[in-house]
């Protein structure tokens, strides 16, 4: 099996939580799947970063430093989100995305 | 040009590649809110697992302790939050579900054809002998910037999650001017200005 081929099916893989996530981020309506999906679609960022450095450029360490800074995305996303839901449900017993919809237009 | 992966190291990846997949569709199919929160764990690991296979044992060993960590929290906010943490009943919320599924299959189609029709560069350099020290040279060198910006970022998030868990800031207790003479209190006693 070439390099290429491998590096395509794991782009491919992570192509897939991507989508996964993508999917879960839009359609579901409590406010902690929405968080599950968007963590999903950076699992897959994370993938993409580590078969990039291995087969293409191992010798660079730009491969690596873009998955430790999709963690910390991760990290800053779990813990800004639990804030705001914790806030806005203490505010308004909110726990669902439909029922803070003030802005829609 | 041949893989430098060993023959157990493709088909470990190939396993966890599929199991991370699965998982992740699982996390939107089972009816338990705790059990999604495993599930999506379960990705996370499978990703580690393939992260290790690939000689990047560090930022494996990182994703694994985090995200283990990351849903044991998450599972717990879970069944605070959620009215079916246990999955006693079936149950489904989701909004706008078809649009949302023509979307991720949208995104994913799109990548998949660009992965499977560009000309991929083939491999430069030889992989280090230390992929965690060619990491950890490089935020503590050529990529320091990197690091001075996440370091900002993750104390921006502190100060931001202080303020949001405050039930009651100074504003609440001396009026939004701050000149109140008594702090406004639902019981007398707390501290001064």
């Amino acid at each position: 099996m070439t390099a290429e081929l491998v590096l395509q099916i794991l782009l491919t893989v992570a192509a897939g939580l991507v989508g996964v996530g993508l999917f879960g981020a839009l359609s579901q309506q409590s406010i902690v799947m929405v968080m599950m999906g968007l963590e999903l679609v950076l699992n897959g960022v994370l993938l993409a970063g580590g078969a990039a450095w291995f087969f293409l450029a191992p010798e660079l360490p730009d491969a690596q430093v873009l998955v430790v800074v999709a963690l910390v995305v991760m990290a800053v996303e779990m813990a800004m989100g639990f804030a705001v839901t914790v806030a806005i449900y203490r505010a308004r017993q909110v726990d669902m995305v439909d029922m803070a919809a003030d802005l829609r237009g | 040009m041949l893989s430098d992966l060993s023959g157990w190291a493709i088909a470990a990846v190939a396993v966890l590649g599929v199991l991370s997949v699965a998982s992740g569709i699982a996390v939107f199919v089972v009816d338990s809110m705790a059990r999604a929160t495993f599930a999506l764990l379960g990705s996370f690991l499978a990703v580690a697992g393939i992260l290790l296979a690939l000689d990047l044992v560090y930022l494996a060993v990182v994703t694994a302790l985090m995200m283990t960590i990351e849903m044991a929290i998450m599972a717990v906010f879970m069944i605070m939050f959620m009215m079916n943490p246990a999955g006693l009943m079936p149950m489904t919320m989701v909004h706008n579900a078809k649009g949302s599924a023509v979307v991720g299959a949208g995104a994913f189609a799109v990548l998949a054809v660009g992965i499977w029709t560009i000309d991929w560069p083939t491999r430069s350099g030889e992989q280090p002998p230390d992929s965690t020290r060619q990491l950890g040279e490089a935020i503590m060198g050529s990529h320091m910037l990197v690091m001075l910006t996440i370091g900002i970022a993750l104390f921006a998030t502190i100060l931001a999650g202080t303020v949001l868990a405050t039930a009651r800031g100074r504003y609440d207790r001396f009026g939004a001017d701050l000149t109140a003479r008594r702090p406004d209190d639902p019981v007398p006693g707390g501290l001064p200005r």
